[in-house]
């Protein structure tokens, strides 16, 4: 029975924190994320979603509150932009080290100095070491499903997930989603079930100072050191994948969709030439392979829909046929290339995989990006490399260089 | 028992063994706040010398649930832990944030101001030992004219405490109220107080802190006093706008026979430095205070 | 998460020089053969003060700080060094 509307993707990110049964929402307005935590608090005070909805006065609280809050127990919910999630960052760290199921919605917005309030995606790149499960959306169909299962991830894992999507491009475009049913949603999501005490009846001190080395407790047993903690973050990290993919095809299941696992493909069975990108860009890139194969040119698409845990199986085997990729990429890992490029070409390093990486850098600040100049700039690629001069210094798309 | 011992809680939350300093200002008041808070409280805490007194995993010598957040955070942090419980309907749990003077009144003031801006139902204790004692003693707003410390090492501190009482007071709070665990029956009584009021109570406890003010462990219990007896510290509680006096300081304002303030500056290694005119300052800034306390009380 | 125990910090009775030592035939407590007084259980920082008749300290975890010999009314309390050597 399919319902759909015509939405927003804030509102999509909305209705879907909603249908979850959220109990705790603390947010703080930032541009393009505001109308999120408007619809949210409408939600609540007019007795459509029974949360305790917290008006923190900074993104900083916003991710406190979600942290205690999930430490006593409930399911939160909380969404960001660009500075908004850098004032959170030291909370970012906390929250994953912490071992809380928080759902956060990234926003993609440029960061400052100076001032963008339009798209990219430096917020969330710059938060890759946080230990954050990453999860980027192509449309807002995408928002819906990945905050839903998002919270089955983070609940199973017990690591806290950003679901990212492009300000502008998605947050304030209406699109027409299928919205799932409220029962079968809650079927989909069993209670949170909280690894964390905090209660009279079992007194424990939470998240104190821990020691390089494992010590001994009061019975003689010995306990983790601080790197134990850590390794076990990153375990759980790499297990994610595994509750990842599974998630996806209960989803699928269930509702009748499925956005990919880690990485989601188009055209790529025969493809020569793979374009590549997160969120709205790879979107974009399904109309530049089509244009370009009219062209007479193999191009696929390789959608990154998993930042973190970086997809490394899934990418070695979905570029292993490439001639050439081409990345492009609405974040920069400053002083090097983009981020997405270091890390893939990692993945491909010892597994035989030699097809020239190009990078393009587009869209910073809300520079529009149109599916043409995406073929341009893949053309001039696939061109260079047929010439004989396969390497290429990181490009900047449609933007003074000189 | 003597009669009014007899009415406190005897059992201890704090269990022998604990990693404060000798002589800790701040472990005797915790001691005498849990005894008041009893066994249905959650408290949070930033990092801090309370969070070193609550231990290093895998044990703690506090037996009463804890937990810890960033510095900047543990009034955000506590609105968590309520509005989670009040979504779980487990209401009747008290939830006391535990900051001290830094994690309250610099960095820690945006979180405390939105929290009791919201009337967040919680009690909210700043302990004040004048200073960043957890890492070395280095200046806070709350570090008095005068005083020495490992950041203003050789010309003391230039500014006046800041003023908490007036940065509270602007929340439109239920309950606010000074204690000192020098006089440790006026202070659990002002915690057993609040633990019965709803909305944000906030406590202020005046700290000794011997590594920190320079004077020996033996003399927490009297710098604290004589903090009291000079004025330097007024023990008042304020409900619903209404200021009183209390314990010690209720004497002093009616006998009027305060001490001067040099009885209490010159016990304290920290203060060696001081000026004359530096004391003569600190002796009209106590005075003040005092007397504007003083018309507020009488106006009832 | 941790759990409460005794001794977090080990046994705090080592960071002690000077021990506490009370004069039974000044305790007020001892003296009346009843409750009374208890100042030095009401000020110790650590709670290892035991306010029965007989008034003991656990030297196992006083760390020494004074405040009891410092407040008792009846200077009943002598802070005496640690002789060296001792466990």
């Amino acid at each position: 029975m399919s319902n759909v509307q015509i939405i927003t993707g804030n509102q999509a990110a909305a209705m879907a924190a909603r249908l979850c049964g959220v109990q705790v929402v603390a947010a703080y307005p930032i541009t393009p994320q505001s109308q999120l935590s408007e619809i949210l608090s409408q939600y609540v005070e007019s007795g459509t979603l029974r949360a305790e909805y917290v008006r923190v006065e900074s993104e900083h609280s916003a991710m406190t509150v979600c942290i205690s809050a999930s430490t006593v127990g409930a399911r939160v919910f909380t969404a960001t932009s660009a500075n908004g999630l850098l004032y959170m960052h030291e909370q970012l760290h906390w929250a994953a080290g912490s071992r809380l199921p928080i759902v956060m919605c990234c926003v993609n917005r440029g960061v400052g100095a100076p001032w963008s309030i339009f798209n990219d995606q430096q917020d969330s790149l710059s938060q890759r070491d946080t230990g954050w499960i990453q999860i980027h959306c192509r449309d807002n169909q995408e928002i819906m499903d990945n905050v839903i299962q998002a919270y089955r991830i983070a609940e199973q894992v017990y690591a806290p997930v950003m679901v990212c999507y492009d300000g502008f491009v998605l947050s304030h475009t209406m699109m027409p989603v299928d919205v799932p049913a409220a029962d079968a949603t809650r079927s989909f999501l069993p209670p949170y079930r909280p690894h964390t005490i905090l209660s009279p009846e079992n007194p424990k001190n939470i998240n104190p100072v821990l020691l390089p080395n494992p010590r001994m407790n009061a019975e003689g047993i010995l306990c983790d050191g601080y790197m134990e903690m850590r390794y076990k973050l990153q375990k759980a990290m790499e297990d994610a994948r595994e509750v990842i993919m599974k998630t996806g095809r209960e989803f699928a299941d269930a509702f009748g969709r499925d956005n990919g696992g880690m990485l989601w493909e188009y055209r790529t069975d025969d493809a020569e030439v793979m374009l590549s990108s997160m969120g709205s860009v790879a979107a974009e890139a399904m109309a530049a392979a089509d244009q370009l194969r009219a062209e007479g040119i193999q191009a696929g698409v390789v959608g990154i829909r998993v930042f973190r845990p970086f997809p490394k199986e899934d990418v070695v085997r979905a570029f292993r046929n490439a001639k050439t990729i081409i990345l492009f990429e609405k974040s920069i890992s400053y002083g090097y290339e983009g981020g997405l490029c270091s890390e893939l070409k990692a993945a491909f390093y010892r597994r035989d995989i030699h097809a020239p990486i190009h990078n393009y850098i587009v869209g910073l600040g809300g520079r529009d990006v149109k599916a043409r100049e995406l073929v341009e700039a893949a053309r001039a690629s696939v061109e260079a490399v047929r010439a004989g001069t396969p390497e290429k210094h990181t490009s900047w798309l449609n933007c003074i260089t000189e | 028992m003597p009669e009014n011992l007899f009415k406190i809680n005897a059992k201890e939350y704090i269990l022998p063994g604990s990693r404060a300093c000798q002589g800790c200002g701040l472990s005797l008041a915790y001691r005498f706040a849990l005894k008041a808070l009893r066994e249905n409280t959650i408290v949070t805490l930033p990092a801090s010398c309370l969070c070193v007194l609550h231990g290093l995993y895998p044990n703690t010598p506090v037996n009463i649930p804890c937990l810890n957040c960033t510095f900047a955070s543990t009034a955000a942090s506590a609105s968590g832990i309520v509005a989670g419980l009040n979504a779980l309907n487990r209401t009747d749990t008290t939830v006391v944030a535990f900051a001290g003077d830094g994690g309250s009144f610099d960095m820690g003031i945006q979180s405390l101001s939105g929290a009791a801006e919201r009337g967040t139902d919680f009690i909210y204790v700043s302990y004040d030992n004048e200073g960043y004692m957890n890492t070395g003693t280095q200046r806070s707003s709350a570090t008095p004219m005068g005083a020495l410390t490992t950041t203003t090492p050789v010309l003391t501190k230039q500014q006046h405490k800041k003023d908490f009482l007036k940065i509270m007071e602007a929340h439109d709070l239920p309950y606010v109220a000074t204690t000192s665990p020098s006089y440790p029956i006026d202070l659990y009584e002002k915690f057993v107080r609040a633990k019965r009021i709803k909305g944000t109570r906030f406590i202020h406890i005046h700290v000794p802190c011997p590594p920190g003010w320079a004077y020996p462990t033996k003399d927490t219990v009297r710098i604290g006093r004589l903090a009291v007896e000079t004025g330097v510290v007024v023990l008042f509680e304020i409900e619903n706008g209404k200021l009183c006096f209390t314990g010690r300081s209720r004497t002093l304002a009616e006998k009027g026979n305060r001490l001067p303030v040099v009885n209490y500056i010159e016990r304290q290694g920290r203060f060696k430095k001081m000026s004359i005119e530096q004391l003569s300052q600190f002796q009209r800034w106590v005075d003040n205070r005092w007397n504007e306390l003083l018309e507020r009380a009488a106006k009832g | 998460m941790a759990d409460p125990a005794v001794g977090e910090a080990g046994k705090t009775g080592d960071w002690r020089d000077l021990k506490p030592v009370i004069d039974y035939g000044k305790c007020v407590p001892t003296v009346k053969n009843r409750p009374a007084c208890y100042l030095c259980w009401l000020y110790c920082p650590e709670g290892v003060v035991k306010a029965d008749i007989r008034v003991e300290i656990d030297l196992t975890y006083c760390k020494g700080c004074g405040i009891c010999a410092e407040e008792c009314p009846s200077k009943a309390i002598t802070m005496v060094r640690e002789e060296t050597g001792n466990e």
